[in-house]
């Protein structure tokens, strides 16, 4: 099995003149020419809501172990070299901390619950605004504007999905205009950020960090800038990779083929 | 260091007070700093939320297979992403919690925002109004907590009731697909029964910030296991706790120099 392969352009669909339907796992569909399947004829479908709490918890976990020095602090407990533990070595704190969700979707609403139990402060930037009771449900604050959330947040979470809109959302720009002392964390698809404004800001300090479950491409190339920084933590895309999530999308998955098969409405239909 | 010893307190016959960093006071003798008529305090506050701040992070960590997952995101030898690599679920699990206190509470309250189910065990039951604002079913009985847990987190205080609470016994109570997260003192856990446990599957892995001895030897087991992982005891160790323990204890040496109310007291 791998992740989008084949491709799914002209030239495999002439070659596959039966096809019905392409059901893609997970929610994002970036990958995906919607407007040559449909000039196919051909279908296409997602998993979008059984991801949320996976995809939600990763972004937690990322958040905590980029802040609390994870990564860094195991590689020290079991490294041959280390004598003591030294006292000055810290990190910084979630708890009490601002958060600002940019995407409040499925899954950044779910981030924001998950936040709260933090008691975290939370603003969101969103296309629309979340409903009154929702917003007080997680004590989240709307930021009409982008920057007022890159402002005043400690942790960045980018939860968005990819489109021409979102595309290089975050660069030198929006890099800037956050905290030196911010983290900016991203569970949505690695093109929302230029990459290369990210590597420029990580090596001057201008974020303090950067905690990544996606990237462009997935794996980077083993040479990249990317691989070789210190403030940077990167996860192989495995905000769903669960076995209870993973059968449940494999379950959604089979009933919109077998749908699509029999022309009957299809679930989670793109 | 340096350590509370005899010959220390002799040559300090002036001293009135040791304030403690940390709530931790297991490295001392409290018996034989009494006689001296030296008063101990420890930070039960600065402590609580960075030390369930990390109980999360190592439960996260370990289900979601994050120090792994870094190892493979990096790794030269990577060449894709295998598809059939997975982790277990946080959200919906059940968290069993031994050790209520301050920072067990806390991180029940944490655990709860992503829909757990929590199950406690404690010397004392905590009040219905604090059990249903967590949503957390008290255990009497270790055993039964032990046996319905996904996740099994150690908040105790480390006292001669509490040491090898947890040994092959316990760990053969709870689920192969359990994880164990020590975020108490490295003495509440059998080490070598653990180590047994992991290397046979009885458990599926454990996430430890204290181990005994810290640093463990080099050659240690526990370092060699791939279901573990260990952090260098950094429950505390943030920017903001540090200036607080620091606060914390000044405050309380300050109130035993000025014959004032101690706030906290061993």
């Amino acid at each position: 099995m791998w992740y989008h392969k084949p491709v799914i352009n002209e030239e495999l669909l002439q070659s596959l003149p039966n096809l019905k339907i392409v059901a893609s796992s997970g929610v994002g569909i970036d990958h995906l020419d919607l407007n040559l399947l449909s000039s196919y004829g051909v279908k296409a479908s997602n998993t979008p809501f059984v991801v949320s709490t996976d995809t939600a918890d990763l972004g937690m976990a990322l958040m905590l172990a980029s802040s609390r020095r994870l990564v860094e602090g195991y590689q020290m407990a079991v490294s041959r070299d280390t004598e003591y533990f030294p006292a000055d070595w810290l990190g910084t704190e979630v708890s009490g901390a601002t958060l600002g969700i940019v995407g409040m979707g499925t899954i950044g609403y779910k981030v924001a619950e998950r936040a709260k139990g933090f008691e975290m402060k939370i603003l969101y930037h969103n296309r629309n605004r979340r409903n009154k009771e929702e917003e007080s449900a997680v004590g989240a604050t709307y930021c009409k504007k982008i920057d007022d959330l890159l402002q005043q947040s400690d942790f960045v979470l980018l939860s968005v999905n990819l489109t021409p809109q979102t595309h290089k959302l975050i660069g030198k720009r929006e890099l800037e205009l956050m905290k030196p002392t911010a983290t900016l964390i991203n569970i949505s698809r690695g093109l929302v950020v230029d990459q290369d404004a990210l590597v420029e800001a990580l090596q001057n300090k201008v974020i303090k960090a950067a905690a990544l479950d996606v990237t462009y491409p997935e794996p980077l190339p083993r040479d990249h800038p990317l691989l070789k920084l210190k403030n940077v933590i990167i996860t192989p895309h495995i905000g769903s990779a669960t076995k209870k999530t993973r059968r449940l999308m494999m379950e959604n998955m089979t009933e919109s083929i077998q749908a699509g098969l029999t022309g009957l409405p299809i679930p989670n239909e793109v | 260091r340096p350590t509370i010893d005899q010959e220390l307190l002799e040559s300090l016959p002036n001293l009135k007070v040791i304030g403690n960093s940390g709530v931790g006071v297991d490295h001392l003798d409290l018996k034989m700093i009494s006689n001296f008529g030296v008063k101990v305090t420890n930070t039960p506050h600065a402590v609580a939320d960075p030390t369930a701040d990390i109980g999360m992070a190592l439960m996260l960590a370990s289900a979601r297979r994050l120090v792994e997952g870094c190892q493979t995101a990096v790794s030269p030898d990577t060449k894709y992403f295998p598809v059939d690599w997975l982790g277990v679920e946080v959200t919906r699990a059940t968290l069993g919690i031994i050790g209520m206190g301050s920072i067990g509470y806390r991180v029940a309250q944490r655990a709860r925002a992503f829909d757990m189910r929590i199950l406690y065990h404690n010397r004392n039951r905590r009040r219905k109004e604090e059990e249903e604002a967590v949503g957390a079913h008290y255990c009497e009985k270790m055993e039964d907590l032990l046996q319905q847990s996904d996740f099994v987190m150690l908040v105790v205080n480390l006292t001669s009731e509490t040491h090898k609470l947890i040994g092959k016994k316990e760990l053969g109570l709870m689920k192969p697909t359990a994880t164990l997260v020590n975020i108490s003192r490295g003495a509440v856990v059998d080490q070598d029964a653990l180590v047994e446990a992991l290397q046979n599957k009885v458990i599926r892995a454990a996430a430890l910030d204290v181990t005994y001895p810290e640093p463990l030897p080099r050659d240690h087991p526990l370092l060699k296991l791939n279901n573990i992982i260990i952090t260098p005891h950094i429950g505390t160790a943030t920017v903001q706790a540090t200036r607080m323990m620091a606060e914390e204890a000044i405050a309380n040496m300050l109130a035993v120099l000025n014959g004032q109310p101690i706030p906290s007291e061993v």
